[in-house]
């Protein structure tokens, strides 16, 4: 099991539910996912359309924990409100942190993340920031109250996979006890397969499965790699060499000597 | 008074922001709100103020990544 702040998860698959084909599509990728935990937003409504409500609703009907999500922000103080904001509309003390520094990658601004980490654990948000592989940086926000950590694995809907190998590996060497999850830039099932091979706790997907042809099958796909990368974590997979390595038994082997 | 809501300018002639809210159309939503960039938790809308120019956020549930 998955301890994130007070909760145990079965699922390592976190779902994001943004850029479905449709409503219907979204509820069935996440029933395919089996996610027990998808990220949610907060956008401006028109009293017209409603169609935040209509969203809530759909979400709701799927009984999974909700990670309200600050994406947009660029200061300390608007993801501070909007952390605020999200309180209190999604019933939850959790929010996916996210201050973003640069607009070409969506990189963190991680001096402002520090900042508004501080400030909301210290009222009591359960936080899981969105941040790089940085050593310190993921010391600061251990410091700042964070249990959890989300490094990025590539610049958000990249596609990319694990960008930063060496980077990912010190991170989870480093802070062996500290549930990690990747967040952001996975493209297909194998990345992910990758992220928990290598020890990470779980991971987030949203634009892999979402714009996929098919997002259900997608979802699925992504779900036994988590298992499969999981068992093989669990198993203790060999380490790399680079000579070869007879499988075969040497000894015995006809026509030698 | 003239009030910008979400970006667009509206007219209201409630000045508590509860009854604003209702006026504009939000009346049973889940809906948050800002004003002037400072959170107004729910129970803070009756007796929220608003006035002439000032800048009121209403935000609802939405899809994330």
């Amino acid at each position: 099991m998955l301890q994130l702040y007070d909760a145990q998860l079965a699922s390592r698959l976190m779902l994001g539910t943004a850029r479905y084909p449709s409503p219907a599509v979204l509820a069935d990728a996440v029933r395919a996912a089996r996610a027990e935990v998808v990220t949610v937003s907060l956008r401006r409504e028109s009293a017209g359309e409603r169609a935040g409500q209509a969203f809530w609703s759909l979400i709701r009907e799927l009984g999974v924990r909700v990670l309200p999500n600050t994406a947009g922000c660029h200061s300390v103080k608007e993801a501070v409100t909007t952390a605020h904001m999200a309180r209190e509309v999604f019933g939850t003390a959790w929010i996916k942190l996210e201050v973003i520094g640069e607009d070409d990658t969506l990189q963190p601004d991680v001096f402002g993340l520090v900042d508004a980490a501080r400030t909301l654990c210290a009222e009591g948000y359960e936080v899981f920031p969105y941040t790089t592989e940085d050593l310190v940086v993921a010391e600061r926000l251990l410091a700042a109250g964070c249990r959890v950590l989300m490094p990025w694995g590539a610049p958000i809907g990249s596609g990319r996979g694990l960008n930063n190998l060496f980077g990912l590996k010190a991170l989870r060497a480093h802070f062996a006890e500290v549930p990690l999850i990747i967040d952001a830039g996975l493209g297909v099932p194998s990345h992910a397969a990758q992220a928990l091979e290598l020890g990470f706790d779980a991971v987030l997907v949203n634009t892999a499965v979402a714009q996929a042809r098919d997002p259900v099958q997608m979802a699925r796909a992504f779900a036994q790699a988590i298992e499969a990368g999981l068992a093989a974590h669990e198993a203790g997979p060999i380490e790399p060499r680079d000579l070869a390595a007879p499988s075969s038994p040497l000894i015995g082997t006809a026509f030698r000597g | 008074m003239k009030i910008l809501v979400n970006g667009a300018w509206r007219e209201t002639r409630c000045a508590e922001l509860a009854r604003a809210l209702e006026e504009l159309g939000y009346g049973t939503s889940v809906v948050s709100t800002a004003v002037n960039g400072e959170f107004i938790a729910a129970r803070e809308r009756a007796r929220t103020l608003l006035s002439d120019g000032d800048r009121l956020e209403v935000l609802a549930p939405m899809q994330g990544g």
